[in-house]
């Protein structure tokens, strides 16, 4: 576990200081990660964990302070250098050229020369090579497209490997993995401590950090505020650590109580844009009082069930049916005017217009409402005071309904998201991926409104690829995958039993 | 990439870049004339004296600029739904027939006040009809607007040549024009406006469309920033994902949209069919339209910095032209390239200094 203490640390941060304008976004961080350990670095958003990262990447340059890799002072002036000093780095979003092969991507940068094949031959070796060292196979020539997110993320490690990274930042490496993909993961990541790599973790999921860390730093507000060995920590000290105060991270909440049933769906089927068959003939019902929650790995057509649902794709067949109304292929202002309430999966390509001021936003779906503006005209100063009681009553933080919506946090982004659909009162709450990319802090607010919404007698439909969250909010839960629902289980259901079930594995 | 996402202050973003942008179009312009072996400050001087060194000067740099505000506007009400009106130009070409028709038939029976309305609504009309297939085309057939703009403004010119030759010509005359309209279809000059400021119109063919022209630049802003069809076509240019979660109708939008933006660009034909020239002529846009598109991306799609745009590219064309007659070695064509300067750099190299700036900002800007 402990590393040796007489080696040189592999990554010293000494010192270093970074402003946005008024926004101060790393003060005077120090960090010292040890040769071949794990280290996880925890924060909420905006604490600054990407800027650090991004500065150590190259990305930035730091206002003051020093960088040294392995005991030397380096200056790291771009990713060029990060990589030529052994840094490598796993993105969140990846980095590949999804119509390229697996070869091709590794190579892409590093082709050796104005021809490719004696680069390719050379990758192919070297390839070979890392599979066998790390247990990291993956087909050289698949092409990425085709292959499952977590083999995409295996190839982002063999990228960094193949050109030689001693040192690994993963950002938020499990956001889009199952549970069996994870622990996959974290093994190749144990191995590669092993073998003498270092490791850097970015990550809000306490769980993991606990799983899989030697030491972890968690930071505040741009500040250090503390480092611990893993081993004499726990995740409330962590939490509380990170937010500042203390936090519930079990959702606390009675018995449901379903009455009718307000969502029906019928023998539901939906194809995407390329015609291949995404939800294949699903029918369940949600009732008001309950919270009803889809589990399943990403891409196995809870997306296209969520967007038929709410009027954004048309289904080939089958029917929905609100209040037992039909209202199969509804646009979204029809079913709204119903009493549909969304909380899309992705809010920044879906529910939020970025370049929008706050309050814009604030009445998206909902602008053709009287209360905003008789006839045609907008009335700018009810859109601006409508905006400002839902700062107010659900602490969107800067308080303040004329900035630009990307000028938001990301927890801040979806609570204007969430405000703007719970304060309508729907009688059925459709919600997505609910606290992707929030902070802790913000996913304990998001969860108690959505019980609390389930308390009123509202119907919730929630999907989400987070098993957690899955468990705690719903009363039932349906497993999604390939399309078909596989089996409805109760919330204390273990997560081994929901993770075969995802994996198509058990009914 | 590390520098795109931070907020700069309106103030840099809207008056400083542009500005910026311009004084190095010039600089590089300045370079030109001196390679050609003129001076740069005299040419700059005679540029600006043409321009605005007299009423007549100020009268024909406005009369331009009213052609670039119509069309300017045009192109930027399509670019707040994402659309990108390239035909701008066939619309304003075929709007002018709209209003010559209006003219034509009333010019013997009212006086210019009663024509007007009619010259304005019949040339958005047609100018809105003539954005209506492309806008369908894009909406329910998702065929792309850039090229089937384009495509008709090429068969509007077709189409308006066969028109002047064939049905409006007036009988016995070789000129590919109608008869010129009496002065009940015509729009009165401007020449007590400049008179305001001491100075004489002469023969500028400044006249009342561009006081059309500024009304329409409170209409567009309005509709835009303040309705709620305004919201919708936003919401649509800005994020189309987010428009279909908001129930926002695709094909309605963007259909209502391009009339719109056909009807400006139609509008524009009133400033030289019924103000300028009294009588509708072959090819009388003369690449306003076009000129409408470096407009509107300078003016950030904003009526009020369409304006000041459509004021400089004014400034551009009539000192231009003076400054060719001063300076033979100046060709037209130099003209061309000094615009051309001013469009790359203020249309595609916008966020040129942009990293700069945002340096210099966060070192000595707000501690």
């Amino acid at each position: 576990m402990s590393p040796t203490p007489t080696a040189a640390p592999a990554i010293e941060l000494i010192g270093i200081d970074k402003k946005f304008g008024a926004v101060h976004a790393n003060k005077n961080i120090n960090l010292t990660v040890a040769k071949g350990s794990i280290h996880g670095i925890i924060g909420e958003n905006g604490a600054g964990k990407s800027t650090l990262m991004s500065i150590l990447y190259g990305f930035y340059h730091a206002d003051a302070g020093s960088i040294r890799i392995n005991g030397k002072d380096t200056v790291i002036h771009d990713s060029q250098a990060a990589i030529s000093a052994g840094i490598g780095m796993v993105h969140q979003h990846f980095m590949l050229v999804e119509n390229f092969s697996v070869l091709e991507n590794v190579i892409l940068g590093v082709e050796g020369g104005a021809l490719l094949g004696r680069g390719v031959s050379e990758a192919r070796t070297a390839l070979k090579r890392l599979e066998a060292d790390y247990g990291l196979e993956v087909d050289p020539d698949a092409i990425i497209e085709e292959l499952p997110v977590g083999l995409q993320q295996r190839v982002e490690i063999l990228k960094a490997l193949y050109r030689g990274a001693e040192i690994l930042i993963l950002d938020e490496p499990t956001g889009v993995l199952t549970p069996a993909e994870a622990d996959h993961l974290f093994k190749i990541l144990g191995v590669l401590r092993d073998q003498g790599k270092t490791i850097v973790l970015i990550t809000h999921k306490l769980r993991e950090i606990m799983a899989i860390t030697d030491t972890v730093s968690v930071m505040r507000r741009g500040e250090m505020v503390a480092t611990r060995n893993t081993s004499e920590t726990t995740v409330e000290e962590l939490a509380e650590l990170m937010v500042g105060r203390r936090v519930l991270l079990r959702v606390e909440k009675g018995p449901a109580a379903p009455s009718d049933v307000v969502l029906s769906v019928r023998n539901l089927t939906v194809k995407d844009g390329r015609g291949v068959t995404m939800v294949d003939n699903v029918s369940f019902d949600v009732r008001a009082g309950e919270v009803v929650g889809i589990a399943g790995v990403a891409g196995n057509g809870q997306s296209e069930l969520l967007e038929a649902i709410t009027g954004i794709r048309k289904p080939a067949s089958g029917e929905i049916l609100m209040h037992g109304q039909p209202v199969t292929g509804f646009d979204s202002a029809r079913l709204r005017a119903l009493g549909l309430g969304h909380i899309p999966e992705d809010r920044h390509h879906m529910g939020l217009v970025l370049g929008f001021e706050e309050n814009e936003n604030s009445i998206l779906g909902y602008h053709r409402d009287p209360r905003y503006g008789r006839g045609m005209l907008l009335d700018l100063d009810a859109c601006r005071d409508d905006a400002k009681a839902k700062i107010e009553k659900y602490d969107i933080r800067p308080p303040n309904c004329r900035l630009k919506t990307a000028n938001f946090s990301g927890g801040n982004q979806q609570k204007i998201v969430v405000a703007r659909e719970i304060e309508r009162d729907p009688s059925l709450l459709v919600v997505g991926q609910p606290t992707r990319g929030v902070d802790i802090g913000a996913i304990e607010f998001i969860h108690r409104r959505l019980i609390a919404m389930r308390d009123a007698g509202k119907a919730v439909l929630l999907v989400s690829v987070e098993l957690d969250e899955i468990r705690s909010l719903s009363d039932r839960i349906l497993v999604m995958f390939a399309g078909r629902v596989v089996g409805e289980k109760t919330p204390d259901t273990g997560e081994q039993t929901l993770g075969l079930m995802m994996a198509g594995i058990a009914a | 990439m590390s520098t795109a996402s931070v907020p700069l202050p309106n103030w840099i973003t809207y008056g400083l870049m542009p500005f910026l942008n311009l004084v190095v179009a010039f600089l590089i312009s300045g370079v030109v004339v001196w390679f050609i072996g003129e001076s740069p400050l005299d040419a700059v001087t005679l540029l600006l004296q043409g321009a605005l060194g007299n009423g007549e000067g100020i009268g024909f740099t406005l009369y331009y600029a009213t052609n670039f505000i119509f069309t300017g506007l045009s192109v930027a009400v399509a670019y707040h739904a994402g659309l990108f009106n390239i035909g701008s130009e066939g619309q304003a070409y075929v709007g002018g027939l709209g209003a010559a028709l209006a003219s034509l038939a009333l010019d013997h029976y009212v006086p210019w006040y009663v024509t007007m309305p009619f010259a304005v609504v019949g040339a958005a009309i047609f100018g809105a009809a003539w954005a209506l297939i492309p806008a369908w085309l894009q909406a329910k057939r998702g065929s792309h607007i850039v090229i089937t703009t384009i495509m008709f403004n090429f068969i509007g010119a077709a189409m308006m040549v066969y028109l002047l030759v064939h049905v409006l010509i007036v009988p016995g005359k070789m000129a590919p024009e109608t008869r010129v309209f009496l002065e009940g279809g015509q729009l009165p000059k401007l020449d007590w406006l400049i008179a305001m400021f001491g100075g004489k119109l002469g023969p500028a063919p400044f006249n009342a469309s561009f006081l059309i022209a500024l009304f329409m630049c409170v209409v567009v802003w309005v509709l835009i920033w303040r309705t709620k069809l305004g919201y919708e076509i936003r919401t649509l240019g800005a994020n189309p994902t987010a428009a279909v979660y908001a129930g926002i109708p695709y094909v309605k939008t963007v259909i209502i949209t391009m009339l719109i933006s056909g009807g400006l660009a139609g509008m524009m034909a009133l400033n030289p069919v019924l103000g300028a020239s009294a009588r509708l002529q072959v090819e009388f846009v003369g690449g306003a339209g076009f000129v409408g598109i470096a407009v509107s991306l300078m003016g950030r799609s904003h009526p009020l910095g369409i304006v000041l745009a459509a004021i400089l590219f004014g400034v551009l064309y009539q000192g231009g032209d003076a400054l060719s007659f001063d300076m033979p070695k100046i060709t037209r064509d130099m003209i061309v390239v000094i615009q051309g300067l001013v469009i790359l750099f203020a249309g595609a190299l916008e966020y040129l200094f942009r990293p700069t700036i945002v340096r210099v900002w966060q070192r000595f800007g707000k501690a």
